[in-house]
C-alpha cells in the first residue's frame, strides 16, 4: 500500500517539473501575444504588408525584415541541403567504419560552435571575400537584378553562405541519424536485384523520405531564427530586393539591433509582434519537421517513444 | 559488362565521389574558423585578459574580466533553476516514456529546442525586465536558464535510458520503490554522463548573444549585482566586433578563443562520458 502511494506520489512530482515545460512554451506564446498587442491592434495585417519602419512617426510596416528572412534562410537552405544530404550519405553508407565516428562528430561540431564566433569570423574573413568576389563580377552579370549592387562584402550573399554553414550540422545529424534507421532489408533487397551502390542508397532514401524532408526543414527552423551571426553580416538595411549583393535586414536583427532603443510603447510592441510571428513560424516549421522524422521512425521501430534526437546529437 | 551497367556503375560511382566531396566542403569552413580563432585569438589571450577590466575608449590594452565573471554569474543564475526544472523532466520522461503526457512534453521540448534564442529572450524581458523597467543580470540568467531547459530535460532523458534495465529490475526485485530505484540506483549510474551533458548545455548557453543584448545588456564596469545590468563575453565579443579599433578586434578574437576552448573540452568530454555508459550497456 505505501509502494503504490509513494510511486503515485514518484509519479506526480516529476510529473509537476515536466509540465513546466509545457508551461514555458505556453508562456512564451501568451507573453509575446500580450506584449504586442498595441501594434497588433493599430496596424492590424497591414503591418505584414507593408515597408515603412519609422519609429519618429510610429508607422511600422515589417515587410522588408520577413523578406530578409525567407529569402536569406531559403538561400542557405539551397546551398546547405544538398551538402548535408552528401555528408550524411557519406557518413552512414559509404565512409569507412573507422572514419565514421570522427567525421560525425566533426560535422557535429559546427553547431556547437557559437553564433558569435560564426558573426566575429563572418565580419573579418567571410565579408572581404565575399567583397573581392563581388569586386570581381563582371559588369555584364551586374546587369542581373540577382548580382546588382554596390560591392560592400556585407548583405544576402555573406548572410546566406554563413546561414548555409551554420545550417548543415543539424540538417545533417538528423538525416544520419533516419539514414541509420532504414532497415538494411531495403539495401540488401536493393542489390539483390542487382542495384548499384546509388541505386541501393536511392532506395533508402526513398523508404526516409518523410524523415529526411523533416531533416531539411529542421535546419530550415534554425535559419529563420538565427541572430547575432546574420546581424553582423547582412548589412541592416531594410529593403525589399533579389539582389544578392545588396545589404538586407532580417526579422532576429531588426530585434536584436533596435529592442534596447525603442523608447516608446508602440516601437516596442512593433518589434516584439516581429519576435511573436519569428516565434509562429519556428515553432510551425518544428512541428512539421519532428513530425515528419516521428512518423519515418514510427514506420520502423515499434511504436514506443523513440527518442527523436540522438543523445550524440543532444551532446554535441 | 554491358553498355547500360558500365554506364549505372559510373552514375554511381560520381555520386559517391560528390557525397565525399559534401564532407570536404563543409570541413573547410570549420578548419578555417577553428584557425582563425587559434590564429588571431591565442596569441591576443593573456593574463591581462583575464585579470584586467575594459580600458576606456581609445587606449589599448586592459582585459575582460568583469565579462568573465559576468558570464559565469549569468550561468551560475541559469543553472541553478534549470538544472532541477529540466533533470526531473527528464527522469519522468525516462520513467514513463509511454504516457501521452510524456509525449507532449518531449514534443514540446524539442519544439522548444528550435525556438529563436532572441524569441526566448524577449520572454525574459518581458517576465522580468518590463515589471521592474530595468536591465539586469537575472533576466541574462532567466533568459539563459529558459533556453538551458529543454537540453538539460532531452539529455537526461537520453542518458537515463543507456542504464542497462537489470540496474533497474535489480533495484526493483530488492523491494525498492519506485523513487528510491530511480534516485538511488539509476540516476547515480548515468550522472556522470549527466553531469557532462549539463556542462555542454552550459557551454552553450554560455556562448549565446542575442537573448542577452536586451536583459543582461552589458556593461564595461565591474558588477556582479543581480538586479544590474552585467557584462558578458558574448556581448562584449559582440561590441567590440563592431568597433572601428584594431586593440578591441584583438581582444573580441581572444574572447572567442575563449569561448571555443571551452566548448570544444567539454563536448569532448561529453563524448567520452556517453561512450563509457553505451560501453556499460553491451552485453
Amino acid at each position: 500500500m505505501r509502494r503504490s502511494s509513494d510511486d503515485r506520489s514518484f509519479r506526480l512530482g516529476t510529473g509537476a517539473f515536466a509540465a513546466l515545460v509545457l508551461l514555458l512554451v505556453l508562456g512564451i506564446a501568451f507573453e509575446l501575444t500580450r506584449q504586442s498587442m498595441l501594434s497588433i491592434a493599430k496596424f492590424g495585417l497591414k503591418f505584414w504588408t507593408t515597408s515603412t519602419w519609422n519609429p519618429v512617426s510610429g508607422d511600422f510596416g515589417a515587410l522588408p525584415f520577413i523578406w530578409g528572412t525567407l529569402y536569406s534562410s531559403i538561400l542557405a537552405l539551397l546551398i546547405a541541403t544538398p551538402i548535408a544530404l552528401g555528408i550524411a550519405i557519406f557518413i552512414s553508407e559509404l565512409s569507412p567504419r573507422l572514419l565514421r565516428q570522427p567525421l560525425a562528430y566533426l560535422t557535429d561540431l559546427l553547431a556547437a560552435i557559437p553564433s558569435i564566433v560564426y558573426g566575429l569570423w563572418g565580419v573579418f574573413v567571410l565579408v572581404p571575400f565575399v567583397r573581392k568576389l563581388e569586386v570581381a563580377t563582371p559588369d555584364a552579370l551586374k546587369k542581373i537584378p540577382l548580382f546588382n549592387g554596390p560591392p560592400l562584402g556585407v548583405g544576402m550573399l555573406a548572410a546566406a553562405l554563413i546561414l548555409a554553414v551554420m545550417v548543415i550540422p543539424f540538417t545533417s545529424s538528423v538525416a544520419r541519424e533516419i539514414l541509420k534507421n532504414v532497415p538494411s532489408t531495403q539495401r540488401e533487397a536493393a542489390y539483390a536485384l542487382g542495384a548499384t551502390r546509388w541505386e541501393a542508397i536511392k532506395v533508402a532514401i526513398g523508404f526516409g523520405k518523410s524523415g529526411i524532408i523533416g531533416a531539411v526543414m529542421l535546419g530550415f527552423g534554425r535559419a529563420l531564427g538565427e541572430t547575432i551571426a546574420v546581424t553582423m553580416v547582412i548589412g541592416n538595411s531594410p529593403q525589399v530586393t533579389a539582389s544578392l549583393f545588396k545589404p538586407q535586414y532580417t526579422m532576429a536583427a531588426v530585434i536584436a539591433n533596435e529592442f534596447t532603443e525603442a523608447a516608446d510603447e508602440l516601437y516596442l510592441h512593433a518589434l516584439i509582434e516581429i519576435g511573436l510571428l519569428l516565434f509562429i513560424i519556428t515553432v510551425a516549421v518544428n512541428i512539421i519537421s519532428r513530425l515528419l522524422i516521428w512518423s519515418m521512425k514510427r514506420r520502423v521501430v515499434a511504436p514506443i517513444a523513440a527518442p527523436i534526437v540522438p543523445a550524440e546529437e543532444a551532446l554535441a | 559488362m554491358t553498355a547500360n551497367l558500365r554506364r549505372r556503375k559510373l552514375f554511381s560511382r560520381v555520386f559517391e565521389v560528390l557525397c565525399a566531396l559534401a564532407v570536404v566542403v563543409a570541413l573547410i569552413p570549420l578548419a578555417m574558423i577553428l584557425f582563425y580563432v587559434i590564429k588571431e585569438g591565442a596569441g591576443a589571450l593573456n593574463w591581462d585578459f583575464f585579470t584586467k577590466m575594459p580600458k576606456p575608449v581609445g587606449e589599448t590594452g586592459g582585459g575582460m574580466a568583469n565579462a568573465i565573471v559576468g558570464t559565469l554569474i549569468l550561468i551560475g543564475i541559469a543553472a541553478l533553476f534549470a538544472i532541477p526544472v529540466g533533470g526531473i523532466c527528464g527522469v519522468h520522461l525516462a520513467e514513463y516514456p509511454e504516457t501521452k503526457f510524456s509525449s507532449a512534453v518531449r514534443f514540446a521540448a524539442d519544439v522548444l529546442n528550435g525556438v529563436p534564442s532572441i524569441v526566448v529572450g524577449i520572454f525574459a524581458y518581458g517576465l522580468v525586465v518590463l515589471p521592474v523597467k530595468r536591465f539586469s543580470a537575472l533576466a541574462g540568467g532567466v533568459a539563459l536558464g529558459f533556453l538551458m531547459v529543454p537540453i538539460v530535460v532531452r539529455t537526461t532523458e537520453e542518458l537515463l535510458r543507456l542504464v542497462p534495465g537489470g540496474l533497474r529490475e535489480g533495484a526493483l526485485a530488492l523491494g525498492a520503490t519506485r523513487s528510491r530505484a530511480v534516485f538511488s540506483v539509476i540516476v547515480p549510474a548515468a550522472l556522470p554522463g549527466i553531469l557532462t551533458g549539463i556542462l555542454v548545455a552550459l557551454a552553450r548557453v554560455a556562448g549565446e548573444t542575442a537573448p542577452l543584448l536586451f536583459t543582461a545588456l552589458g556593461n564595461r564596469f565591474w558588477s556582479t549585482s543581480l538586479t544590474q545590468p552585467i557584462a558578458s563575453l558574448t556581448v562584449q565579443v559582440y561590441t567590440y566586433a563592431q568597433s572601428p579599433y584594431d586593440d578591441w578586434h584583438r581582444q573580441a578574437w581572444a574572447g572567442a578563443f575563449l569561448l571555443v576552448m571551452i566548448i570544444l573540452t567539454l563536448s569532448i568530454a561529453a563524448r567520452l562520458a556517453v561512450r563509457r555508459l553505451e560501453r556499460m550497456n553491451r552485453p
